[in-house]
């Protein structure tokens, strides 16, 4: 941060904490840094270890007998997983796209200091963030009115704008953007569709990715909205077939008969503990490859206006 | 659908106090002279009309259904003629709500949990963002904190699985623990005495790296000189923490704490409900608000449950709206309006 000249290093180096109180910082932050890995760890740890081993000694830190068989299990059985993974891609990209859109237009409009609804957009934007209609009502609209039972708007449509998202691309817009690249642009007669396509997303791809990415993983990691409107297991999401799992684990042996054995021999022969857990860990490893990196969006998202001003 | 999470509020905090963003400014900036209505305003109006529509479908129709409350409202048939056909009840759901025990249990479980959330979520972050900048190597730091972050992307459901694994009776690695120390094992889903511990656990577990973020952001901002001259005047490391980092982060800290508070009647539905696996044992020690709405919505209790939603909605409004009151009057610029 501050190593410009001698002076300051120099400063650094004398205001620092003592050898021995910085080995104990080090040691409690390794305790607590294992206290948040090693959980996604046993997990991983479980779902490589081999099904006989689980039923006779339990689970264990480290895998007793290694196996693939719950990894080979959900390749092999396929369809089901498949699906659900095709699901979570589908609705993390589709949302992601479609919330982005909805959330930077709304941002865009609220920026413009002479529109004539804007007081009236503002308040519409404001009160949901105080006040709202509660689970029991959404639920009933959601599928009775708008129809979105069993169906995969049901997982995309309610999470894809939130006041504040909209808040932050406003807030962005209306600092970064010069007033005088809209005006030149609408004296040059280019429609405010047009602005907002071709000049103002463009020139705001920081703002564009720190809301992209929250939607991505709050889509992601969405299990709340099928828990409530899905009841086809064919629209169910990796969230929910795990959600599924974790109380029916013999759901996974679904569609035995197209493997060639019998429902009742599959749920006897099949890795179910592992399975389970191995799909908890095609879950995570998307998230945990990723985030290191959305990290660094997340925090400079914080920042975004600061450099700019 | 909860309005602002607290995640949400935290970082429009720091977005505030970082970027010095403008306030929801209900009334606009520099208003200039009232010109009549001009294409542009056409074609804005056009721009947000879906981003409105949205809002009308998902948050104001919600809001008017609430009435519902009130109502004898039975499921079958179309939801806006069912509710304005159904009869009025005026306040029978809350009468039978308040009459079994659950609803008494469930607002002290939710004020309880949250007061306790609210001292732990402050307390904790902002020790270890301190303790964190003071490591020689700020690489080692830089690690730490990354690995602290990931439970905070980690669904529920996956937290659940991973607490079922450390906690299932005959396979949890709890369990096989307490044998290799000659105890007997433990029912863990059928004790509700551990849970308020666990729960507790869970809860700073899953936050710590978001809140250590907030935090960190706060003491990266503020200007190195103000060390320089400290450690010139022979201010040690403690008093550096003490007389200056603290009383600069205090104001980020109680606006963090205010607007905790404004969402007491609010919490972690997915802590609650996935994490002690919906166990009938814990109800006492595990069911919130946000649980009970849900479970009387699916054993079809309309009435209660919609009750409770309401109940929810107004108390939840009521002190948000106070929250937001004394962040106003403890610094204009962090309100919400």
């Amino acid at each position: 941060m501050s190593s410009k000249g001698n002076f300051e290093t120099g400063l650094d180096k004398f205001n620092r904490i003592r050898t021995g109180t910085n080995v104990v910082f080090h040691l409690i932050f390794i305790v607590l840094a294992l206290l948040c890995l090693i959980p996604v760890l046993v997990v991983l740890s479980i779902s490589l270890t081999s099904e006989d081993s689980i039923r006779e000694s339990g689970y264990h830190l480290f895998p007793t007998a290694f196996s693939g068989d719950a990894y080979h299990y959900i390749v092999q059985q396929g369809t089901m997983i498949t699906k659900a993974l095709g699901i979570s891609v589908l609705v993390t990209g589709l949302g992601t796209v479609l919330g982005v859109l909805l959330t930077t237009s709304m941002g865009y409009v609220l920026s413009r200091p002479n529109y004539k609804l804007k007081g009236l957009l503002t308040w519409i934007v404001f009160i949901p963030m105080v006040f709202n209609g509660g689970l029991v009502s959404s639920y009933y609209i959601n599928s009775n009115m708008l129809g979105l039972k069993d169906s995969v708007w049901a997982l995309i449509l309610p999470l894809a704008v939130s006041s504040f998202n909209v808040i932050i691309c406003k807030t962005f817009f209306r600092s970064t953007i010069p007033d005088a690249l809209i005006e030149s642009a609408e004296i040059d007669g280019s429609s405010q569709l047009r602005i907002y396509f071709s000049i103002v997303l463009p020139i705001s791809l920081p703002v564009l990715a720190t809301i992209g990415l929250f939607l991505c993983f709050a889509y992601w990691n969405d299990w709340f909205q099928s828990m409530l409107y899905i009841d086809n297991q064919s629209l169910y999401s990796l969230q929910a077939l795990l959600n599924s799992l974790m109380t029916n684990v013999d759901a996974l042996a679904k569609n035995a008969s197209s493997m060639g054995i019998s429902y009742a021999e599959l749920v006897a022969t099949m890795p179910k503990e592992s399975a389970r857990m191995a799909v908890a860990i095609v879950i995570v490893v998307p998230v945990a490859v990723a985030y290191p990196f959305f990290q660094k969006y997340f925090i400079s998202g914080l920042t975004v206006g600061a450099v700019k001003g | 659908m909860k309005g602002l999470t607290e995640t949400e509020s935290a970082y429009m905090l720091i977005a505030k106090k970082t970027q010095g963003v403008a306030n929801m400014d209900m009334k606009s900036g520099p208003k200039r002279l009232r010109i009549r209505w001009r294409t542009q305003d056409t074609e804005l109006t056009l721009l947000a009309l879906p981003t409105t529509l949205w809002y009308i479908l998902f948050c104001f129709l919600p809001m008017f259904g609430l009435i519902i409350a009130f109502k004898d409202f039975k499921i079958h048939g179309g939801f806006l003629s069912n509710v304005i056909h159904s009869d009025w009840t005026g306040f029978k759901n809350f009468e039978f709500l308040f009459k079994s025990n659950d609803a008494w249990v469930v607002i002290r479980n939710t004020l309880g949990y949250n007061l306790i959330f609210i001292v732990l979520s402050i307390v904790v972050p902002v020790t270890l963002a301190l303790m964190i900048g003071q490591l020689h190597s700020g690489k080692a730091g830089k690690i730490y904190q990354t690995l602290m972050f990931l439970p905070y992307f980690l669904s529920w459901v996956v937290v659940s699985a991973i607490v079922w694994a450390f906690l299932s009776f005959d396979k949890g690695i709890a369990n096989q623990f307490l044998a290799v120390l000659g105890n007997d094992p433990v029912n863990w889903y059928m004790e509700p005495k551990y849970w308020p511990y666990f729960l507790v656990f869970m809860n700073v577990w899953k936050g710590l790296g978001y809140g250590m973020v907030i935090y960190l952001a706060t003491i990266t901002s503020i200007d190195s000189t103000y060390y320089e001259a400290a450690v010139i005047d022979g201010a040690s490391k403690w008093q550096q923490a003490r007389y200056l980092t603290l009383p600069l982060m205090k104001l980020v800290i109680v606006m963090m704490f205010i607007l905790a508070v404004g969402r007491i009647f609010y919490t972690d539905f997915g802590l609650f409900f996935q994490v002690p696996r919906d166990s009938n044992s814990l109800f006492n020690v595990a069911t919130t608000i946000d649980v009970l709405v849900y479970k009387q919505l699916k054993s079809a209790t309309l009435g209660m449950a919609s009750a409770s939603a309401f109940l929810q909605s107004v108390m939840g409004c009521v002190t948000i709206l106070i929250a937001n009151w004394v962040v106003r009057l403890v610094d204009r610029e962090s309100a919400m309006m």
